[in-house]
C-alpha cells in the first residue's frame, strides 16, 4: 500500500499486518540452504582414487614383474602416466568430453604443485634426517671445531664459529650494499637522465654475474693487490658485490610503484627534490624496501662461491672480521660434507639445516613487513596510535576545561569566515 | 544541460563586479554555519552571542601576517608546447584577488596544462616548454632568479585524484607542507587545526588525527589535500577538477569549502561541471582547442555573463551542453 513510505513506517505496517508489506524473515532459525557451486561428489573422488590405485597396481604388475624393467623413478613415472590414462578413460565413460579435459588439466596442475612441495619437503627432510645426529647435541650450537677431529664423536665440536661468521659477514655486506643499492635505485628512478640507461644495463648484467666472479674479483683486488688478508671483511665485500645489484633492482621496482601523484603533491607544496625523496618517496616505499633488503640478505647468507676464495677457513671462533680467516656456514658445510667420517657429514648437514632455518626466518620477516601497504599499521603502530589518541583526549579536555580562549577565538574565526 | 541560477538576484552582476558576491553562491545555504560549532565547546558560549572575532586566531602559527593582502594572478600571452606539439596559444587571463576563477572547456583543450603553468609544475614534464609571463602580485614567476619551490609554496595545487601521503597520519599530512618546504612554525597543532577547519574537515577527523590519511573517504581525502595546501598559507590555490573523482555529497562538501575560502585565497578551479562552475566561481574562462588550433581562451569574464549571456556562439553551445 505504501511502497514509497520511509522505512520508519514499516514496523507499524507489520503490526497491522497490512497488505502489501513485505513478509519478514520467518521467525526461528530456519537456515537457508546455500547453493553449492563446486561440489566434491562421491563418484568424482572414487574415480580419482580408483584410477590412482589402478594405475599403480597395473604398473607394478607390468613394470616390476612382466617387463624386464625396474627402478623407482621409472616406476613412478609410468605409474603416473597410467593413472592419467585410467582417469581419462573412467572420465569419458561418465562425463562430457569437455568436463573430462577440465578435470584432467586440474589433476595435472595439482600434481605439478604437489611435486614442487614434495621436492622442497624432501630436501628439508633429508637434511634434517642427516643432520639430526649432530643437531640433538647442544654442543653443536655452542662449540667450535677447534678441539674436534674427524674421528671425535658428535658430543664434541660445533658450528658456533660458522654461525658467528655468517651473521657478521651478512651484517657487513648489508651495511655496505643497502645504502649503495638504494641510492643507485633512487638515481635510476628519481634523477634519471642519459646516464640512467648504462647504469641500469650494468646493474642488470651484474645480476647475471656468476657469483664466483664476485669472489674472484675481490680475491684479486683486495687480497692480491691491496694485501688485505683472507678475512670475514673480504668475504663481506664479495657478498656486497653480489648484493648490490639485487638490492638495486628490487628497490627500483619498489620505488617505481610509488604513485607519481605523491611526488607532484610534494612539489606542489614547495618541496625540493631531496625533501620529496626523504619525506614522501622513501617513507611510502619503506616496507617494500625492507622486503627487498631482507630478500637480498637471504640470498647472500647462503652464497658459497664468493666466500670460498675470500674468507679463508678456520676451526676457531674468530669474532673479528677484519683480521684472520673466518668461517661461515656455507663454507663449513662445503668443507665438512666431503669428509668420509659420518660424524663430519652429520655436522655439515646440521649446519645446512641451521642455514635453511635462517633463510626461512628472513623470508618470514620479509613477508611480515612486505605484506603491508603504506599507511597500514603494525600492531606496535596501532598501540602508539591509541596512546597518542588518549594523549590528544587529555590535551583537549585540558584545554577545554582550563584554557578556553583559543577555542573561542577559533570559533570566532569560523563564524567570521561563515559570515563572508 | 542548462544552468539555472537558483538565486538570480538582479544585483548579482554588479555585486560580483564589486567583488562582493552574493548571487552566484546562492545555491549553497546562506549561512553554512557548521552544525557542530557548539558540540566542540561543551558548556561554551551561547550560539546566539558570538565572541569577538580575533583575526590573529586564524593564523596561530604566526607564519602569516594577520592582515595579509589578497594577491592576484595574471598570465600574459602564455603559450605551451609538449615537444613540438603546441597546446596553448597566447593565453592572457587575470585572476582577481580573493575570487574564484573557473576554467571550463572540453577535454584536451589545455586547461590542466595552463593550470600547471601557473605554479611552475609544467616544466617538470620532460620536453615541455612555454612562453609568456605569469605575474603573481605583479612579479613574473618565471623570472630566472625565482626558485620554483618558492613559487609553488605561494601557489598551491589540489589535484584531480586525492593524493594524501599514505605513509603519514592525517596530522602529518596537513603539516607535511611545512616539513617539505622547510618552514618552522611556533604552534603546529593550532596551524593543523586551523587548516583542517578551513578545509571543513576538522569535525570529521578531530578524534583520529593520528590515523593514516589514506583511511578517509575520497571526499575527505580531497579536503585533507586542500587542508594540506592551506597549511603553507598560499596566496593562490589551483584546483584541477577537484571533484571529478568524488560522489555528489563529497562534491558538495568540497564546494562548500571553496565557497568558504573565497575571499581568503585566490582560487583557480578547472571543472567539467557547468553547475559547479556557476555555483562556485565569480569569473570564468572558456578554453577551446580544435585539431588545427592549440588551446586558447574563447571568452572570459564574469561567470554570470558567460553563462547567461555568452558573446561567442561556441561558448553558448558549450555551457548549454551542446558539445564537449
Ligand atoms: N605529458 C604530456 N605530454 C604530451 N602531451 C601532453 C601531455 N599532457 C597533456 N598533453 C597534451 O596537451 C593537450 C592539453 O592537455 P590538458 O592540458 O591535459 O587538457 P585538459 O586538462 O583541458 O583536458 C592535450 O592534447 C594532451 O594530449
Ligand atoms: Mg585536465
Amino acid at each position: 500500500m505504501d511502497t514509497l513510505a520511509p522505512p520508519d513506517n514499516r514496523p507499524a505496517n507489520l503490526e497491522h499486518g497490512g497488505p502489501g508489506t513485505q513478509a519478514p524473515a520467518a521467525p526461528g532459525p530456519a537456515a537457508e540452504r546455500r547453493v553449492r557451486i563446486r561440489q566434491v561428489t562421491m563418484e568424482g573422488v572414487c574415480t580419482l582414487v580408483g584410477a590412482a590405485l589402478g594405475g599403480i597396481a597395473l604398473t607394478w604388475v607390468l613394470y616390476q614383474r612382466i617387463l624386464p624393467t625396474s627402478g623407482a623413478v621409472g616406476f613412478w613415472l609410468c605409474g603416473y602416466v597410467t593413472f592419467l590414462c585410467l582417469y581419462a578413460l573412467a572420465g569419458v565413460v561418465q562425463w562430457e568430453p569437455r568436463d573430462v579435459a577440465n578435470r584432467l588439466v586440474g589433476v595435472l596442475l595439482v600434481s605439478a604443485g604437489l611435486l614442487v612441495i614434495a621436492v622442497v619437503a624432501d630436501q628439508i627432510g633429508y637434511t634434517a634426517v642427516r643432520g639430526y645426529p649432530a643437531l640433538h647435541h647442544l654442543n653443536f650450537f655452542t662449540d667450535t671445531m677447534a678441539l674436534a677431529g674427524p674421528l671425535d664423536p658428535l658430543t664434541s665440536g660445533g658450528m658456533i664459529h660458522a654461525l658467528v661468521g655468517s651473521l657478521e659477514q651478512m651484517g657487513i655486506a648489508t651495511v655496505f650494499s643497502v645504502p649503495l643499492g638504494v641510492l643507485c635505485a633512487l638515481f635510476l628512478v628519481e634523477v634519471g637522465g642519459p646516464l640512467a640507461r648504462p647504469v641500469r644495463t650494468i646493474v642488470e648484467a651484474m645480476t647475471a654475474l656468476p657469483e664466483i666472479i664476485a669472489g674472484l674479483f675481490i680475491y684479486a683486488f683486495l687480497i692480491l693487490s691491496l694485501g688485505v688478508g683472507a678475512s670475514g671483511f673480504a668475504a663481506a665485500v664479495a657478498l656486497t658485490v653480489m648484493m648490490i645489484p639485487i638490492v638495486t633492482r628490487t628497490a627500483e621496482v619498489i620505488l617505481r610503484l610509488v604513485p607519481s601523484g605523491l611526488r607532484e603533491a610534494s612539489y606542489a607544496l614547495g618541496g625540493s627534490q631531496i625533501r620529496t625523496v626523504l619525506n614522501v618517496v622513501l617513507p611510502t616505499a619503506r616496507s617494500g624496501l625492507a622486503t627487498a633488503v631482507i630478500l637480498a640478505m637471504a640470498r647472500a647468507v647462503g652464497e658459497t662461491s664468493p666466500v670460498l676464495l675470500t674468507a679463508g677457513f678456520t676451526k676457531d671462533l674468530n669474532a673479528n672480521p677484519f683480521s684472520g680467516p673466518q668461517t661461515s656456514l656455507p663454507l663449513y658445510i662445503w668443507n665438512y660434507v666431503r669428509y668420509p667420517q659420518p660424524a663430519m657429514v652429520s655436522r655439515a648437514f646440521g649446519a645446512a639445516l641451521a642455514l635453511m632455518v635462517m633463510v626461512l626466518l628472513l623470508f618470514a620477516l620479509a613477508r611480515l613487513i612486505g605484506g603491508k601497504a603504506p599507511g597500514e599499521l603494525t600492531r606496535r603502530q596501532r598501540r602508539q596510535l591509541r596512546r597518542a589518541r588518549e594523549a590528544d583526549q587529555l590535551v583537549r579536555s585540558d584545554r577545554e576545561a582550563g584554557d578556553r580562549s583559543l577555542a573561542l577565538e577559533l570559533t570566532g574565526a569560523d563564524r567570521g569566515a561563515d559570515a563572508q | 544541460m542548462t544552468v539555472e541560477f537558483v538565486n538570480p538576484s538582479g544585483a548579482g552582476r554588479h555585486a560580483a563586479d564589486a567583488g562582493v558576491v552574493d548571487g552566484i553562491g546562492g545555491l549553497r545555504p546562506a549561512d553554512p554555519a557548521p552544525p557542530d560549532v557548539t558540540a566542540e565547546l561543551p558548556g561554551g558560549p551561547v550560539p546566539g552571542s558570538p565572541p569577538p572575532v580575533d583575526v590573529t586566531a586564524q593564523w596561530p602559527g604566526g607564519s602569516v601576517p594577520p592582515d595579509r593582502p589578497l594577491v592576484g594572478l595574471e598570465s600574459r600571452d602564455v603559450s605551451a608546447w609538449f615537444g613540438t606539439h603546441k597546446v596553448l596559444e597566447r593565453v592572457s587571463l587575470r585572476m582577481r584577488p580573493g575570487e574564484v576563477t573557473a576554467l571550463i572547456g572540453p577535454s584536451g583543450c589545455g586547461k590542466s596544462t595552463y593550470l600547471r603553468i601557473l605554479n611552475r609544475m609544467h616544466e617538470m614534464v620532460r620536453g615541455a616548454s612555454l612562453a609568456g609571463e605569469v605575474l603573481l602580485d605583479g612579479q613574473d614567476i618565471y623570472r630566472p632568479d625565482r626558485q620554483p619551490a618558492q613559487v609553488r609554496r605561494r601557489i598551491g595545487m589540489v589535484f584531480q585524484k586525492p593524493n594524501p601521503f599514505p605513509a603519514m597520519s592525517i596530522y602529518d599530512n596537513v603539516a607535511s607542507g611545512l616539513k617539505l618546504a622547510g618552514i618552522k612554525v611556533a604552534n603546529k597543532d593550532a596551524l593543523v587545526e586551523t587548516s583542517l577547519r578551513r578545509a571543513g574537515l576538522w569535525n570529521e577527523v578531530r578524534s583520529r588525527l593520528r590515523a593514516p590519511g589514506g583511511a578517509l573517504s575520497g571526499g575527505q581525502q580531497q579536503r585533507l589535500c586542500i587542508a594540506r595546501s592551506l597549511a603553507v598559507s598560499p596566496d593562490v590555490l589551483l584546483m584541477d577538477e577537484p571533484c571529478s573523482a568524488l560522489d555528489p555529497t563529497s562534491t558538495r562538501r568540497v564546494e562548500d569549502t571553496i565557497a568558504e575560502l573565497q575571499g581568503q585565497v585566490t582560487i583557480v578551479i578547472v571543472t567539467h561541471n557547468m553547475q559547479q562552475a556557476a555555483r562556485v566561481s565569480q569569473s570564468c574562462a572558456f578554453f577551446l582547442a580544435t585539431h588545427d588550433t592549440p588551446g586558447h581562451i574563447v571568452e572570459a569574464g564574469q561567470t554570470r555573463g558567460i553563462f547567461e549571456d555568452p558573446q561567442d556562439s561556441r561558448t553558448a553551445d558549450y555551457v548549454h551542453g551542446r558539445f564537449g
